[in-house]
């Protein structure tokens, strides 16, 4: 049996742990402890996005209404009945085009005003400013504002054309396919483009300067150091953008319910909008709507991991 | 001594009988009876008042007839012990609300819905059979029937009546018309005389002004304005049984023909291509249109906002006058427990009171036929010319309407479209494409 002394005051060894056999952590305490610091999360988890996700693909294969409820297995004719609605392909192509569009037009615009602010000295704090201000603004409030702008009636469009002398009368905006896909274009790039400089922005100050220095010492020019540095070192920062942008357009419905509500002719309807339509407007088919939204959701799926797998920084870089 | 309540076997046996009795008539009592309300009330026997004993009644309208619904309410509310709590619902929320609620058995009391949307509802079962309760009424006859038939299920079984009548009329500008050099106190009466005033307000050239104005991306704006010009030539838009569209005939070829040669003359306000329903009543209200079919119930705000109207019947191609009974009608939802207290107020809301002392006096029209021509619309020309009119009104219904009609990228929007702005000669196979929809 070993005597216990007491440490002399002032001692700054560590505490010494307690002699004699010591005591295994428990296992499962250590589990328990863990599952309870997760379980907060794990049940929002599990109530907000596992069960509405579950419930999608039971509404996905039921004949399901919107008035007469679960009455019951359907598949795979919802499938079918969507791929064979006559907006399916349209609203698909539309949608690809407009993805397309707005994706190229936001990362090089946002791109742009990120190399802006960067450079700009004087002005840097006013521009950031005014590029992200619009992002504040809700999407609907925001289409609301362009809807009232674009309008032959009250719209500033149609007298500014005409003092130009461009126009000698009331110029339609919305009222043909094309207009109504770049009006709207029009709208996300003045909503969209200061959020995505941000993104970019922190990408690009992530960069580290000395390596722009070394490229420099070793004669690099303008455009090869955007290419060989500063477009390989923003990678992460593009792949997030364009994940962002393309999962964004690709379930784009706010703006093109407001300013045109899939027309003209069902020229701008998109696939989640067409999810609206079969649940609440023509056909109060949940089931169809569900069985479009697990299309949408796959097709999501697909393309985001095709992103990734390009995007991927190379780990040999 | 015996334990035994019932000491004979002829005791016993009666007992079994009695307690057998007792278990049929409670099990008749549970029994899911129509005439039987799930609160106990037997409606058919309640009388053709229903019940006022201070139940508390939901109500659910769309935000467009808030007015309207608000004043009825209020004015049942305080007369009557019964009090009914109202709602308003965001038009475009209406479909989707009632659709959770009707899944979750949560209706409210009252239910009122647009007539294009009745007969989808109505098929679903989402009200309960009144027939005997409106067949009861001493002027069932005299109710507007528009109203009454959207809620006819195909057995023949009513649900619904009228709540706020809403139709087309033709509407003028009359200070445009007096610049245009035309009779401020005629309007058209002939779909021609509709070409011909229009052109003429377009003629003036006056900057942003137009001769007429119509929702050119708006299926339920060009129902509303253009079917009853096809209904007062004499021809149909659908079949009975509304499963196969009639929009290729002459008379609606004609209606298509006279707004492409409008488009084609530069007589239609900038705006009618894109025009979705969000702004489809401003032009007129903001006195930019000459001439052009517009809701009823926007014609006191135009007039409010300083416009002199005129205000006629929407005429067809060689004459006559027709229009779109639209609004909403209302029922007792499937789902309510009190369906002799609901009864309570659509009764009173019908009853000759009602309609005078409520709806008439607020400039509304009536929804019983012999109370359109009174006192308070003798005493304002425009709600007497308007009451004229919703006699010979007429209401589709199709159980695909929505669909075929309203929704967005409709192929009726698309024939209006083809025919009128890109004139691509195929109204047939547009009428077509409506047809399929309908008969699905």
């Amino acid at each position: 049996m070993s005597l216990k002394t007491a440490p002399p005051r002032g001692a700054t060894s560590p505490p010494q742990p307690p002699e004699g056999p010591r005591r295994p952590r428990n296992p499962h305490r250590r589990a328990w402890q863990g599952w309870a610091y997760a379980s907060p999360t794990a049940a929002l988890v599990l109530v907000f996005f596992v069960v509405p996700i579950v419930l999608v693909f039971v509404m996905a294969g039921s004949d399901w209404t919107l008035l007469g409820g679960n009455q019951g297995g359907n598949l795979p004719e919802n499938f079918t009945a969507v791929l064979d609605h006559r907006m399916f392909w349209p609203a698909v192509t539309f949608t690809l085009k407009y993805t397309a569009i707005a994706t190229v037009l936001l990362i090089g615009l946002g791109l742009g005003l990120a190399f802006l602010v960067q450079e700009s000295t004087r002005w840097r704090a006013f521009l950031r400013t005014a590029f992200l201000l619009p992002t504040a603004l809700g999407l609907a409030s925001a289409s609301l504002l362009f809807y009232a702008l674009y309008s032959p009636q009250v719209g500033p469009i149609t007298p500014l054309l005409e003092r130009l002398g461009l126009t000698d009368g009331p110029v339609s905006v919305l009222g043909t396919a094309d207009g109504a896909l770049w009006s709207t274009v029009l709208l996300i790039v003045w909503r969209y483009a200061g959020f995505y400089m941000l993104l970019l922005l922190v990408g690009l100050q992530g960069i580290p300067g000395d390596v722009y220095e070394a490229a420099r010492l070793d004669g690099a020019g303008t455009r090869q150091v955007f290419l060989h540095i500063t477009l390989p070192l923003l990678k992460p920062s593009l792949a997030l953008s364009t994940i962002m942008c393309v999962t964004g357009s690709l379930l784009a419905f706010d703006q093109f319910y407001i300013l045109t509500k899939g027309g003209p002719d069902g020229s701008t309807m998109t696939l989640v909008q067409l999810v609206y339509n079969l649940a609440f407007e023509s056909k109060r088919d949940i089931g169809m709507a569900a069985a479009l939204s697990v299309i949408v959701l796959f097709a999501l799926v697909i393309i985001n991991v095709v992103q990734l797998r390009m995007m991927r920084r190379n780990p040999d870089e | 001594m015996s334990k035994r309540l019932f000491r004979s076997r002829g005791a016993r046996g009666a007992a079994v009988l009695a307690v057998a009795g007792l278990a049929l008539t409670g099990l008749t009592a549970c029994s899911s009876d129509d005439s039987t309300t799930p609160g106990g009330d037997d409606v058919a026997t309640v009388g053709p008042g229903g019940v006022d004993d201070g139940t508390e009644l939901s109500m659910w309208t769309r935000a467009p007839l808030e007015r309207q619904a608000k004043a009825l309410v209020e004015a049942y509310n305080a007369s009557h012990k019964n009090q009914v709590k109202l709602e308003i619902i965001p038009n475009d929320d209406m479909e989707g609300k009632v659709g959770g609620a009707a899944t979750n058995e949560d209706l409210p009391d009252l239910l009122a819905g647009d007539v294009v949307r009745l007969p989808y509802w109505v098929e679903n079962g989402l009200f309960t059979d009144l027939t005997a309760q409106i067949d009861g009424l001493d002027y069932a006859d005299d109710i507007t029937q528009g109203h009454v038939d959207a809620g006819t299920d195909s057995e023949g079984a009513k649900h619904t009546v009228p709540f706020v009548t809403d139709i087309s009329v033709m509407v003028w500008n009359k200070d445009l018309y007096r610049e245009a050099g035309l009779d401020p106190e005629k309007g058209p009466t002939t779909l021609e005389e509709f070409r011909e005033q229009a052109q003429a307000v377009a003629d003036l050239k006056k900057p942003g002004v137009s001769g007429t104005y119509y929702g050119g991306n708006c299926g339920g704006c060009l129902v509303f304005t253009w079917f009853p010009s096809i209904w007062a030539s004499g021809d149909e838009v659908l079949n009975d049984d509304g499963t196969e569209a009639l929009l290729a005939s002459d008379s609606a070829k004609a209606v298509y023909d006279t707004y492409a040669q409008l488009n084609a003359s530069g007589a239609v306000g900038t705006g009618s291509e894109e025009e979705n329903g969000s702004t489809w009543t401003a032009p007129f209200s903001n006195g930019t249109v000459g001439v052009m079919q517009y809701p009823n119930t926007a014609v006191y705000a135009a007039q409010e906002a300083g416009i002199d109207v005129g205000v006629g019947a929407i005429p067809g191609v060689d004459g006559g006058g027709s229009t779109f009974l639209g609004g909403d009608a209302m029922g007792v939802s499937k789902d309510s427990e009190h369906v002799a207290q609901a009864w309570n107020f659509l009764s009173w809301m019908l009853s000759d009171e009602t309609q005078l002392e409520v709806v008439a006096k607020d400039g509304e029209v009536p929804g019983r036929n012999s109370l359109l021509d009174n006192k308070y619309a003798q005493e304002n020309p425009i709600a007497l010319a308007m009451n004229k009119i919703a006699a010979s009104g007429r209401t589709p219904v199709a159980p695909y309407f929505s669909e075929a009609f309203n929704a967005s990228g409709s192929p009726w929007v698309n024939l209006i479209r083809n025919a009128t702005f890109d004139q691509t000669g195929t109204v047939d196979e547009d009428n077509d494409a409506i047809t399929a929809i309908l008969a699905q």
